[in-house]
């Protein structure tokens, strides 16, 4: 009797791990096997095809004393990060307070800033391609009218980055939508008690509004970044890196290393050089928030 | 009323302008692809075609396997976004509706391998899948998806945490298993949520370029992407011709958006916080 209630007991027990299966396993498979397997060969000099060697730290010694593309390529996505994300940011900080105003229409302004994000990063690249071609593009008739002689957008070292700036800010409507949720979150007797207090518009914004949607602000801050050094579809697409590697983005310089010079250990030890930072940026604005973002529940307690 | 209409003038205003510039891609994609030669190279620029015959999307969809690539993309679709729904629902039912041990522990862990860039497992994935014998077919597309996805499985997890217990109480004593709870009682009352991920995940198949590009090799297991991706490499195509393919990858993605759009402007609006 006791033999088996302790079996139902058991097959009790194992009903929740038989509904949680699949990620275990997918997590086994998919994730941290790979993982793992990435970590090891990255100290291995691991051609696709041929004998692996060890070469215990070597990929890294040489990615950070040997390899200029690989300080490059990490300067060209600093580089873009920082003229990308205050400016996306900023727009869709701004579009979202636009947003939350009193206003007619509402939904559609949503639906259209929204809609360039649904559509592929092929079919974006092609769009920007030829909206920034040289001699035909939009841009530079645009431009000619004036009295600008446009730029050779994608051809021109100087203004490869920026084109591809422009492209990407066209192509992320979600940062709007999640700032517009922050700000509807705001309670709005905070802004009437400041109204009587005879606090002006600019005060609200920046002694209420900022404040309280720190927390998005902070999430999409660590977003940004990240997807700034995932940054590779564009790149491939639109200027293979070019011109004289001016757009040659880092997570570029690891699909390269990967699958085009076929050194898997070499570029698994810069995809993990990757993580490192991606952890390092992410763990640094987590602890430095609590210098300036405001949780709701602090004044609570 | 008409004073707070003019105050509120310069708000519509901007909007309008910025409503304006985001659509104006779109608008140039489309008119592009109907202009024959002369008319997309004329200057000053015509900005509506003089003819809007199909003929160009006919002569550049034929010109290359399109339609292969279009079953293809199908093929990915459909079985990722079963394989999605199958398996992340009861994954999250796993974690939502019972107590067991390291449960917390595995669920901080899903969370946090959402954040692993993809360009770190890409390589020993690749190796896998090329151990495996899958490179060069739509499995390493598709199979993954049969473990699910962090992302679904946390958002499915929070809406099955609303729905209050007694319901599976009352199940349980009627004599019903977890397994039909499961499936008669919980996964109607969350329709919404799947159809949501199901969206989510089209969208994000039917779009994604890298995957395709680093598994496949052969033009005949090509997706719609990775072939208007190399389409721009073929000797004398022309613009209105990539616009015209463009503008048809577009449409699916526009139209699923248009189905789901109260859903998904809310899902992310609210997710992206919590």
């Amino acid at each position: 009797m006791a033999k088996k209630l302790g079996k139902i007991k058991l097959k009790k027990e194992i009903i929740p791990y038989l509904f949680i299966m699949p990620w275990i396993l997918g997590f086994l498979i998919f994730t941290i096997g790979p993982l793992i397997f990435s970590l090891i060969i990255s100290f291995f000099d691991w051609p696709i095809v041929g004998q692996p060697t060890f070469v215990g730290f070597g990929n890294y010694i040489r990615m950070f004393t040997k390899d200029k593309m690989f300080t490059h390529s990490l300067f060209i996505t600093v580089k873009f990060a920082i003229i990308f994300v205050p400016l996306y940011m900023g727009i869709a900080l701004g579009l979202a307070l636009l947003l939350n105003q009193k206003i007619k229409g509402q939904s559609f302004f949503k639906t259209v800033f929204y809609l360039p994000s649904v559509i592929s990063g092929v079919a974006l690249s092609m769009i920007w391609i030829w909206i920034f071609d040289f001699k035909y593009g939009v841009i530079n008739y645009l431009l000619s009218l004036i009295g600008i002689a446009g730029p050779n957008w994608l051809g021109d070292p100087k203004w490869s980055l920026i084109a591809m700036v422009i492209a990407s800010l066209w192509g992320q409507g979600t940062m709007v939508l999640i700032f517009l949720g922050a700000l509807r979150e705001i309670p709005k007797d905070y802004y009437e008690a400041s109204m009587i207090d005879g606090a002006n518009s600019l005060q609200r914004f920046y002694k209420i509004t900022l404040p309280l949607i720190t927390p998005a602000l902070l999430f999409n801050l660590i977003m940004t970044i990240i997807a700034a050094f995932q940054q590779l579809t564009l790149a491939l697409l639109m200027t293979k890196g070019g011109p004289s590697n001016s757009t040659y983005f880092y997570a570029m310089y690891v699909y390269n290393n990967a699958f085009k010079h076929f050194e898997m250990g070499y570029a698994s030890a810069n995809a993990w050089i990757m993580f490192f930072i991606i952890l390092t940026l992410s763990l640094l604005v987590f602890k430095s928030s609590s210098l300036w973002v405001y949780y709701e529940s602090e004044v609570k307690k | 009323m008409k004073q707070t209409f003019i105050r509120k003038l310069p708000i519509y205003v901007l909007l309008i302008l910025f409503s304006l510039l985001f659509l104006f891609p779109f608008f140039w994609t489309v008119t592009s692809a109907f202009k024959a030669e002369a008319e997309l190279h004329a200057y000053p620029p015509v900005w509506i075609p003089s003819s809007f015959s199909l003929v160009n999307f006919i002569k550049s969809w034929t010109s290359q396997p399109f339609t292969q690539y279009f079953f293809n993309s199908l093929t990915v679709v459909i079985g990722t976004t079963i394989g999605q729904l199958i398996s992340c629902s009861l994954v999250a039912y796993g974690f939502a509706r019972f107590n067991f041990k390291g449960r917390d522990v595995l669920f901080i862990i899903l969370l946090a391998t959402m954040m692993i860039p993809w360009d770190v497992t890409m390589i020993p994935m690749y190796m896998e899948f090329n151990a495996f014998g899958w490179i060069n077919t739509l499995k390493p597309l598709i199979i993954p998806a049969w473990f699910g996805s962090p992302f679904y499985i946390f958002l499915l997890r929070q809406f099955l945490l609303n729905i209050p217990k007694e319901l599976e109480e009352a199940a349980l004593l009627d004599g019903a298993n977890h397994f039909q709870i499961y499936y008669k009682i919980y996964m109607p009352l969350v329709k919404p949520t799947l159809v949501l991920i199901a969206v989510f995940n089209t969208l994000s198949v039917w779009n994604d370029y890298l995957g395709p590009l680093i598994f496949l090799n052969d033009q005949s297991k090509y997706t719609l992407t990775l072939g208007l991706a190399q389409f721009k490499g073929v000797g004398d195509v022309n613009m209105s011709a990539i616009m015209a393919i463009t503008s048809i990858i577009c449409i699916p993605p526009l139209i699923g958006f248009f189905f789901a759009q109260k859903q998904i402007i809310e899902g992310i609006s609210t997710t992206g916080i919590k």
